[in-house]
């Protein structure tokens, strides 16, 4: 891992996550990823970006519109060839010669589906399986239209299929070749949370077959929920890490406390209580304690309640969502550029 | 990479089903033929025996040329939309993703604009020349059966086919709209079906020689032209948008 050049404070890119790489086959990652950075002319797509992803993990790339995810992503499918920096690729290097090879191991299911709408989806997965030159097609198709539970509408022309089906279309194509590493560019947006839902199931399934996914992502409690480690990029990368780390890194930790009437002396409570670094009043009766470690100040805290006779309502430690990270993150940035 | 005729093969037959269920192809692929065997038949009638004998050949290479429009044509306005069609409708972007080269996309493009195209023109001068043995009057059929008409007819209809359906992808592949493309590449496939046409119609006294020759040059840039096609196909360009 390397911080980025235009690392601000909060930017760490050497977060305590980037350890934990489980090595894959011959000991490499799965995607390594340095100083990659992509220009459109002026424009700069993302920039300095670095990072590694081992065999097996889930990695959620999240950023707000325009961050450049997307043009990351068809980077390392060799798409588009990066400006600058190098990548490692399914065990192999980025480069023109070896777009074929890398593309053979890998998938992406893009922004839009991008289903012929006057083939059927059995005849869209074929023609794909021939593309990537496959034999045993037709237990293939089978296989892949079993994971995303699409046998049914086999014959179905795929111009008659909400966007929802259609987005599982787009993911059976995408494991008809068994990929290495499978990206998955927004794979929920537009969806109901229903469809979402099972999205999520998918990946999961996906998950637990060991696919190495990288997955970009607007929505950061799918991120929260599905993925190992998640990297926030704007132009540059923020953070990475996981997402309870993340949670820690940017957040001190804290120790909500309700009464049912408002302390007469919060002070005389709270002050001098071991573990407890400070307190104040967030009003209507609530108090929040900062701590350096919740589980440890939490009973002695509320012994000191006893003490004092106040009639406790809750003593909770204080939940920060990946959201929260990422507003913090992200918001800031977008606020200072409007101002 | 070697080329594959599985990865080949599965864009033209993809192709091909995609055309039998779009409308305006199948009757870009039917209206066509329909008026190209009746414009030569209604020549072939109209022929006066006793007409001048320079008349009379003009009618009979006018009833010829007309069939070569069908390869000239048909395929170019395929093939103007093979690559900027995909991109327009979102579904190049899948397509790049795969191992696939870009002389096997092409190529899968292209032999799926030929077969039909061929297959149209051969039945269509099939169909011609059966109604000039049966109903036209003998010396006419005669003429028709007589000398090289037959085999320039096979000959240059797959490689006017193939000249098409050359420039059409080339065009496809740098234009940024598929209106655009089918009427430039309609017109790029008119010149060699000028030079055809003068030949059939004795304008100027091709000898073997020239027409062979000019068999030949459509042959060798049919065959080489792919290079320079594949050249121009940039994957980057086609994905992000960009013009060229
Ligand atoms: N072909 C292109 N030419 C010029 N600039 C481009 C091109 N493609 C992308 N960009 C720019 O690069 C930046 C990153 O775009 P990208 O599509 O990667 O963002 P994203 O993170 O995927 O956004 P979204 O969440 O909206 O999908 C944007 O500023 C975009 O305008
Ligand atoms: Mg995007």
């Amino acid at each position: 891992m390397h911080p980025t050049d235009e690392g601000t404070e909060v930017a760490n890119t050497q977060g305590a996550g980037g350890s934990k790489i489980s090595p894959g086959k011959a000991g490499a990652p799965a995607l390594a990823v340095e100083h990659l950075t992509k220009r459109f002319g002026d424009r700069v797509a993302y920039s300095d970006v670095s990072f590694e992803i081992g065999y097996g993990e889930v990695f959620g790339f999240l950023g707000p519109n325009g961050a450049g995810k997307t043009t990351t992503v068809r980077t390392l499918g060799t798409l588009i060839a990066p400006t600058s920096g190098s990548a490692m690729v399914a065990g192999m290097r980025l480069s023109a010669a070896n777009g074929p090879a890398i593309r053979q191991k890998i998938s992406i299911m893009p922004e839009s589906p991008g289903l012929y709408l006057r083939l059927t989806v059995e005849e869209n997965l074929e023609c794909f399986a021939g593309l990537y030159g496959l034999g045993g097609t037709k237990a293939r198709i089978h296989e892949a239209l079993e994971a995303v539970n699409l046998l049914e509408r086999a014959k179905d022309l795929c111009g008659a299929l909400s966007k929802g089906l259609r987005q599982r279309v787009a993911l059976a194509r995408a494991l008809l070749n068994d990929p290495e590493v499978l990206f998955l560019d927004e794979p929920t947006s537009g969806l109901d949370p229903v469809a979402a839902r099972e999205v999520h199931e998918l990946i999961t399934g996906m998950r637990e077959r060991g696919v190495t996914i990288f997955l970009t992502t607007h929505r950061l409690e799918e991120a929260e929920r599905l993925c190992d480690r998640v990297a926030i990029l704007n132009t540059t990368l923020r953070m990475i890490g996981r997402p309870d780390e993340l949670r820690k890194e940017l957040f001190a930790r804290t120790l909500d406390v309700r009464t049912k009437v408002p302390l007469a002396d919060p002070g005389a409570v709270f002050s001098g209580l071991p573990g407890v670094e400070g307190w104040s009043d967030s009003g209507a009766a609530m108090y929040r304690l900062e701590v350096s470690d919740p589980e440890a100040a939490a009973p002695g805290v509320a012994r000191a309640l006893v003490r004092a006779e106040a009639d406790v309502v809750s003593i909770a430690e204080s939940r920060h969502t990946l959201e929260d990270v990422y507003l913090q993150l992200v918001g800031e940035e977008e606020r200072a550029e409007r101002k | 990479m070697s080329p594959s005729w599985t990865r080949i093969w599965a864009m033209s037959k993809k192709e091909l089903r995609d055309y039998r269920r779009n409308r305006f192809v199948v009757v870009t692929m039917a209206v066509m033929p329909l008026v190209f065997t009746v414009a030569p038949m209604i020549q072939l009638f109209a022929i006066k025996v006793n007409a001048a004998s320079s008349a009379f050949n003009a009618r009979i290479g006018l009833a010829l040329l007309y069939m070569l429009i069908i390869p000239a044509i048909v395929p170019s306005s395929l093939s103007a939309y093979s690559v900027v069609g995909e991109r327009e409708q979102g579904t190049l972007e899948p397509v790049l993703i795969t191992p696939i080269g870009s002389q096997e996309f092409l190529f899968g493009k292209a032999l799926a604009a030929f077969l039909p195209t061929v297959a149209i023109s051969y039945a269509v001068f099939g169909i011609f020349l059966a109604a000039a043995r049966i109903f036209a009057q003998p010396v006419v059929a005669s003429a028709i059966y007589s000398g090289s008409h037959i085999w320039v007819q096979l000959v240059f209809t797959p490689l006017l086919a193939g000249w098409s359906i050359l420039v059409g992808i080339a065009i496809s592949t740098r234009s940024a709209d598929v209106r655009t493309a089918q009427q430039l590449s309609v017109l790029a496939s008119l010149p060699p079906l000028v030079v055809v046409g003068l030949i059939t119609f004795n304008v100027f006294h091709a000898s073997v020689g020239i027409t062979v020759a000019l068999a030949v040059a459509l042959l060798v840039i049919d065959r080489f032209g792919w290079r320079a096609v594949a050249a121009m196909f940039d994957r980057e360009r086609l994905v992000t948008g960009g013009r060229s």
